[in-house]
């Protein structure tokens, strides 16, 4: 008997759908037929493990060469747990973002917004035996996006996440509090729920803020837990 | 408790951690049965999604220093894509159940919410036959949408259909 303990659905209108008409990309590729219900398997509930050997941390975004980037220095902090508090030890978490201009250094970003030599836009840090990760960067720009009129993504960075298993794996984007662009923009708005959706915004932390050299912010990050029960059949 | 945070889509700009030497997941000297999964990624109308991401994981063989089990990679201005690894072996299913051979696959990219998830099984297993997610599908069509089929030497093919006619089977995960 294998006894498989998988990992608990979300939480109902935690997360976004594929199908968010408001972000029009979405609308020739999600999904219409149901997806396939399917308990979890140890293809699910196992994940992949990654090594600072052979993937180096790079926690400074906002140095390149020993010269310093344009923009606004801040520190991200954060501690990344289960749904049942438990820290997510030892995990990776990748970032990428904007510049201080709002501007990917990506050939497919055509935004009429220097690039900056000093900022590629790319981290990575492991969360430590507590769950705790930390990382210094530029404060990324607002940019258009084409979505609809006047349309503008608010300042975000990108993360990526992947805990146990595969079925914990997260994409994610942080964003700042305060930015009068969250009311307009329909990634943000995907998720159905407020307070989920708020729960994506970092808030400032003077405590994690140091003096004369960098605003810091907070971010947390929850993976899925994992169901009370094995299940075996 | 807490709720999981809300994914969020993966974006345009992704290719930012890219690194192409993730597609090949024998690059640290794993040996075995080299396989190359390819195939082409559509959305509605057959249309190709290129700098989209196909990311793969499989239990088997078991990670190891020298074979991560986890590799992506970027569909090209055509919406095909190329990974290498090595070809899986039956893993347990639930209760008393063995599974066919099978990769797991997420699909991220532009106007992808989440993930898409579903997996890659192979053409001629035997196991196929009784494999527990394979049971489920009754409709031969359907079914084929999670089946690579051989396409060259150690090579497999399995093209995949965010939605439309021949949408691929995604799983709930």
């Amino acid at each position: 008997m294998n006894e498989i303990n998988g990992f608990r659905p979300p939480v109902p209108g935690s997360q976004p759908s594929n199908d968010s008409p408001a972000y029009l990309t979405t609308r020739q590729r999600h999904p219409l037929r149901p997806l396939l219900a399917f308990p979890h398997t140890v293809t699910e509930t196992t994940g992949p493990q990654f090594s600072p050997a052979h993937f180096p941390p790079m926690t400074d975004l906002s140095v390149v060469d020993g010269k310093a980037a344009q923009g606004e220095r801040i520190i991200v902090r954060g501690r990344v747990t289960d749904e049942d508090d438990r820290p997510v030890a030892h995990t990776m978490i990748e970032v990428w973002q904007a510049n201080a201009a709002g501007r990917y250094r990506h050939p497919q970003d055509t935004h009429d917004a220097p690039l900056d030599p000093h900022f590629r836009g790319d981290g990575r840090v492991f969360t430590d035996a507590d769950g705790w990760y930390q990382y210094t960067s530029i404060k990324p720009g607002a940019y258009p996006w084409r979505n609809h009129n006047n349309a503008w993504r608010p300042n975000h960075i990108h993360y990526s996440l992947f805990g146990a298993g595969f079925a914990t794996r997260l994409i994610t984007q942080m964003y700042f509090p305060g930015d009068p662009l969250l009311a307009f923009d329909p990634i943000f708005h995907a998720v159905p729920d407020e307070a989920a959706r708020n729960r994506l915004v970092s808030r400032f932390d003077l405590d994690v803020t140091q003096p004369e050299r960098a605003l810091g912010y907070r971010f947390d990050i929850v993976l899925r837990g994992r169901t009370a029960t094995p299940m075996g059949i | 408790m807490s709720i999981a945070t809300a994914f969020q889509t993966i974006g345009p700009y992704w290719h930012l951690i890219e690194d192409p030497a993730m597609a090949d997941l024998t690059r640290f000297g794993a040996e075995g049965e080299v396989i190359t999964l390819i195939g082409t990624l559509t959305e509605n109308g057959g249309v190709p999604l290129p700098g989209s991401c196909v990311e793969i994981w499989q239990s088997s063989p078991p990670a190891s220093e020298v074979f991560p089990g986890y590799g992506r990679a970027n569909t090209d201005e055509q919406g095909n894509f190329r990974l290498v690894t090595l070809k899986p072996g039956p893993v347990p299913g639930r209760g008393n159940t063995q599974q066919a051979p099978h990769i797991a696959i997420n699909i991220l990219g532009r106007g992808i919410v989440t993930r898409l998830y579903t997996r890659a099984y192979f053409e001629g297993e035997p196991l196929n036959a009784t494999d527990p997610l394979l049971a489920m599908l009754d409709d031969p069509a359907r079914r084929a949408t999670l089946i690579a089929k051989a396409a060259g030497p150690n090579t497999w093919r399995l093209d995949i259909c965010t939605q439309g006619d021949n949408e691929t089977v995604f799983i709930d995960i």
